[in-house]
């Protein structure tokens, strides 16, 4: 049991990491890790999914907004900006960078090529939620309150 | 952590705590609920008492209801009802508080808009903890500067100040038991040993202004006659003692400014272009400052000079401050300049443009100067908003100008009272203001204005002096607004109602007054604007708080706490003069949302300042208008801009 946990832990461990070498995940990130405390120890997790759940719709309207004309620039940069702050503040990297490109897209009113880039957004968002979910779950598995604080 | 002790301190302001910053009260206002939950965690890791909402309107109505609850707000900028701008000029316009404004953008232009709305900082997504351990910072730096405006304004009522001076010597003296004044002896000696040139001893004492004060000094000079009329001679016949030449003076300067505006505004046609708040002056007045300013140095209006000297000089105070008195200074010193300038036939239109012109003149109608009460109410709830409270004075006082100057700060109550009495001979308790620092005074004012306020400002009704307030009184202007979308930036929404009410003088009382008149002019559309007539307090509806606010985006917002109140703040009242008025204010509010803010700020000065008497018809235009505008190139204290400011919509109200 205990070496299981503890190999359980390494696994964890090590997606962990890897979130961070792959850049799917940024330094923000530990910030969020760094906010569990006693009282919430799941707090990174908690944030996560609520963002995971507030992005994917976000980028359900936005893709929807995108289909057809007329487009309002204004709008759908709103949603942008919104996605790009929560994407910013738990450090989810690629998606950020992928929403910053679409933001230069629709500056230059570039609906295809905003198109483009979205579903290259789509398979990122998705991407880190596939990673990360499991993440959590086996963290919750041996322990979140240790496996929070444990430093990577 | 302390953070209820911590928090009690903080709302005691008697005593500093000693886990300060711990238990600071911070709003954070963010739509993105995962923002929101990250931001909420780092500054409770910072021991700050946090309060969070996704709303804006609802950030509004928090803070409204509890005006010492917060210490500071943190908003995005971007947000569905609301844009965070405006929330800011609300903000600082109704409660003075330092806001740190957020985004996820970092582009060089909206900093500058934040910057340029008053924002005492700008944070880039994703927040970094460090950078929210230190935001304590803004709230003592902006005590200091409220301690330092109160000293300054020299005040003969020195007692009403209590509330402010305890607060920020707590921050920064610590332990100071509430013992305002010798807190605030201790720093005008520190901090304003420069001041000390007067005969008095120690440095000059601050005169405040109070509403009777002002009234005698109104009854001097149109003894005197406005042209005849030297401070040497108003001293005489007001026979104050303690009162020096140079009191009278400055506030005599400010009040011919204000006088200035609000017979630029009679003159210029008010409808003239008021743009429905809801169309373009929005847009550009969304950001008071930044916009306005652009708009209107670039309609040529108001030279680019005398606008960064307007700026300058309605800062004043706010160049202390962090960045968010200066916005609305600016925005206010636009006003004012445009104001006078287009009044004079230069493209008033532009102005009314502006300022939110969509609203004719009727701005005020509906909006008895009853909303000064209810904003200084409300201004004066917050301990914070000492800032606030100087501008309730200003509207409050009719003279916005005379307000302006007189000391914001510390005035707030005082100023509170003044512009109470000095409007609204009615308002019985106005200068209760005084004592409490804007709140009493405000309560009493609104209680009373608005209540009374039939009797003390109608002249707001009138429609043709409307701009009486300019500072204030955008919740009058607000209800000419109506149709201003509650994001209308508050000047507009002010300038709109002050055309309706014409009589808007008082500000606050002058929102009764034109309640009375007008009240069903405006629908009320801001955004919840839900003036409730018979709240006398602060509770002014959310939704004109933004009405107000929007009017005055940017350039309300920085002005600290005189000019802003100024402007914002009346508008605020209206809300809270509600009572009554309810509906009349509500009206004025969205009026006050649209572009009307600006307008109805004018409007309500002339109504308030020719309801009380304070403007005389004698006054020629022209005269009052190059006092005006000279004092603004002479970067007169931003007080006496904020008078201008409140004149600026004048133009747009309809007579």
């Amino acid at each position: 049991m205990e070496s299981n946990n503890n190999s359980l832990r390494q696994q964890i461990a090590d997606m962990r990491q890897s979130l961070f070498d792959e850049e799917m995940l940024d330094r923000h990130y530990r910030t969020v890790e760094e906010l569990s405390d006693k009282d919430h120890p799941n707090f990174a997790e908690e944030v996560m999914t609520m963002y995971f759940r507030d992005s994917t719709k976000l980028i359900a309207i936005f893709e929807n907004a995108l289909e057809n004309a007329p487009f309002n620039f204004i709008v759908l940069d709103k949603y942008l900006h919104q996605l790009k702050g929560s994407s910013a503040s738990i450090g989810a990297k690629k998606v950020w960078e992928k929403i910053n490109e679409m933001r230069d897209c629709l500056r230059e009113r570039d609906i295809e090529g905003t198109r483009t880039v979205l579903q290259q957004l789509k398979k990122e968002h998705d991407n880190l939620r596939g990673r990360i979910e499991p993440y959590f779950r086996m963290l919750r598995q041996v322990g979140p309150s240790e496996i929070a604080q444990r430093p990577k | 952590m302390a953070t209820s002790t911590s928090g009690a301190a903080w709302k005691s302001g008697d005593v500093v705590s000693d886990q300060f910053p711990a238990g600071l009260r911070v709003l954070v206002v963010d739509d993105d609920p995962t923002c929101l939950m990250i931001l909420e965690k780092m500054l409770r890791t910072c021991l700050y008492e946090v309060t969070k909402c996704n709303r804006a309107e609802h950030a509004l109505s928090l803070l409204r209801e509890n005006k010492n609850g917060f210490d500071i707000v943190i908003s995005d900028v971007h947000m569905p009802d609301m844009n965070g701008f405006k929330l800011l000029e609300h903000i600082g316009l109704e409660m003075d508080l330092p806001v740190i404004m957020m985004s996820a953008d970092d582009g060089k232009d909206v900093v500058m808009k934040g910057v340029t709305h008053g924002a005492c900082d700008y944070l880039i997504k994703p927040v970094r903890i460090e950078a929210l351990k230190n935001i304590w910072q803004h709230v003592v730096r902006k005590k200091k500067n409220e301690w330092r405006e109160l000293e300054q304004s020299g005040s003969v009522e020195e007692g009403d100040r209590s509330a402010k001076p305890s607060e920020d010597a707590d921050y920064s003296s610590s332990a100071n038991e509430g013992n305002w004044k010798s807190s605030k002896k201790r720093r005008d000696e520190d901090e304003e040993a420069e001041e000390r040139d007067d005969t008095s001893t120690l440095k000059k004492p601050r005169v405040v202004w109070s509403v009777e004060l002002h009234q005698q000094f109104v009854a001097a000079v149109n003894q005197l006659g406005i042209d005849k009329a030297v401070p040497k001679k108003i001293l005489e016949l007001m026979n104050v003692p303690g009162l020096t030449r140079e009191n009278v003076a400055s506030h005599l300067q400010k009040y011919r400014l204000y006088l200035r505006r609000l017979s630029g505004q009679h003159q210029t046609s008010m409808n003239n272009s008021f743009i429905n708040p809801q169309e373009a002056s929005f847009g550009a007045m969304t950001s008071l400052n930044g916009i306005d300013l652009q708009t209107l140095a670039v309609a040529g209006q108001i030279p680019a000079q005398s606008l960064a000297t307007l700026q300058a000089a309605g800062l004043g105070r706010s160049t202390a401050k962090p960045g968010i008195p200066l916005p609305l200074v600016d925005q206010r010193n636009l006003f004012s300049f445009e104001n006078p300038k287009l009044r004079f036939g230069e493209g008033q239109q532009q102005q009314q443009q502006h300022l939110g012109t969509s609203k004719p003149v009727n701005l005020l109608h509906g909006i008895p100067t009853s909303m000064e009460p209810k904003q200084l109410t409300s201004l004066h709830q917050s301990a914070q908003s000492l800032g606030m409270n100087m501008q309730v004075n200003t509207h409050g006082a009719q003279n916005s100008s005379l307000l302006m100057q007189m000391n914001q700060p510390q005035s707030r109550g005082q100023i509170l009272n003044d512009t109470a009495s000095s409007h609204v001979p009615r308002l019985p308790t106005t200068q209760t203001i005084v004592s409490t620092g804007l709140a009493s005074g405000v309560l009493g004012r609104n209680g009373i204005t608005n209540n009374g306020r039939g009797a003390g400002y109608n002249p707001v009704m009138q429609n043709s002096s409307m701009l009486n307030f300019p500072n204030g009184f955008p919740l009058g202007s607000a209800s000419t607004m109506s149709g201003l979308p509650s994001q209308g930036s508050f000047q507009e929404e002010v300038t709109s109602e002050v055309k309706g009410s014409v009589s808007f003088a008082a500000s606050y009382d002058i929102f009764n007054d034109l309640n009375q008149h007008k009240s069903n002019d405006w629908d009320i559309q801001n955004v919840g604007l839900t003036f409730d007539a018979s709240q006398q307090s602060n509770s002014i509806p959310s939704g004109s708080l933004d009405l107000v606010h929007q009017g005055f985006s940017g350039s309300q917002r920085n002005m600290p706490v005189r000019n802003q109140s100024n402007v914002g703040k009346p508008m605020y009242s209206i809300g809270d003069i509600g009572h009554g008025n309810a509906q009349n204010t509500s009206q004025h509010l969205n009026t006050l949302l649209g572009d009307n803010s600006i307008r109805i700020k004018t409007e309500r000065n002339t109504d308030v300042l020719a309801d009380n008497g304070f403007f005389p018809e004698q006054f020629g235009q022209d005269d009052l208008m190059s006092a005006l505008l000279k004092q603004q190139q002479e970067g007169i204290t931003p007080a006496e801009n904020q008078f201008d400011f409140d004149g600026y919509s004048m133009d747009n109200i309809p007579v």
